[in-house]
């Protein structure tokens, strides 16, 4: 891989095709940088969570204001930026959605699976003033790339019934 | 691909055949629909059978968790049978493996309502 930096960039409604369009778009990078299925998998929902967060937590689903999505690749990272145009918010204000009282949340894991999914993850003040999500894959390297990939949390499988 | 969603009788039990991704829009949006018209029908006992959906968000997550909620207050029950690796390995790093009861084989799962 060349070892220059290629920077991509979109500006993104904010509405619920953005998703997919992120996702898409984001997808084919990865697919060309050589990630694995797995992995593109994993960037593909994190991407998803991203711009959902930013849909429906940031900007408020306010056509007004847009989702901007940018992609920078490396030598040896993916790393994808979402930012929107709210608030902002502290991460460590973020519930555990692994914690028994939340279990049954019907929302709040989308940051838990972006920090899953991803091998780097945080969450800045944007320069719009809302939350820029900074998050980044390892390429895997030279001739590894297998269709399982690496990385993203794993978990001791119950007993089935 | 966007979520298609059936549903037949066996019994008691209703089993809904979905395929498709469950994800934020219509797909979360079908899935509702479908769970809420068969509390509607006083149709409380729901196999959900995921052998088709390869892909589930946080939204399709939450909408689970929604639908199992809803037919439990109603004193039913909703089971999952035939995860694909994807979604379960989701519902493992998600904790909800433990929360859901899954089946593997349809005639075990249905067995397990009565």
């Amino acid at each position: 891989m060349a070892s220059d930096v290629k920077h991509l960039e979109i500006t993104l409604e904010t509405q619920v095709e953005s998703v997919n369009l992120a996702e898409e778009m984001c997808l084919r990078v990865a697919e060309a940088a050589g990630f694995g299925e797995d992995d593109c998998y994993r960037i593909g929902m994190s991407v998803r969570e991203g711009v959902i967060n930013a849909f429906h937590y940031g900007n408020q689903e306010r056509a007004d204001k847009k989702i901007h999505l940018a992609v920078d690749l490396t030598a040896d990272k993916m790393t994808i930026h979402v930012l929107d145009e709210g608030a902002g918010f502290n991460l460590a204000d973020v519930p555990d959605p692994l914690a028994e009282e939340n279990l049954l949340s019907t929302s709040g894991r989308g940051i838990f699976l972006m920090r899953a999914f991803m091998d780097e993850f945080d969450v800045l003040s944007g320069k719009t003033g809302g939350a820029e999500i900074v998050m980044s894959k390892k390429l895997p390297a030279p001739g590894s790339a297998s269709p399982n990939g690496q990385g993203g949390q794993s978990a001791t499988p119950r007993q089935e019934a | 691909m966007s979520l298609h969603a059936t549903h037949r009788d066996a019994g008691e039990v209703t089993v809904v055949d979905l395929s498709g991704r469950i994800i934020l829009g219509d797909g979360s949006a079908l899935l509702r629909k479908t769970i809420r018209g068969l509390l509607e029908e006083q149709r409380k006992l729901i196999l959900l059978n995921l052998a088709d959906v390869d892909y589930i968000d946080s939204s399709g997550i939450g909408e689970l968790v929604s639908g199992y909620t809803a037919v439990k207050n109603q004193s039913g029950d909703l089971k999952l049978l035939h995860l694909t690796k994807k979604v379960k390995d989701l519902l493992q790093i998600t904790k909800l493996y433990t929360v859901f009861d899954v089946f593997t084989d349809e005639s075990i799962a249905l067995r397990s309502f009565q």
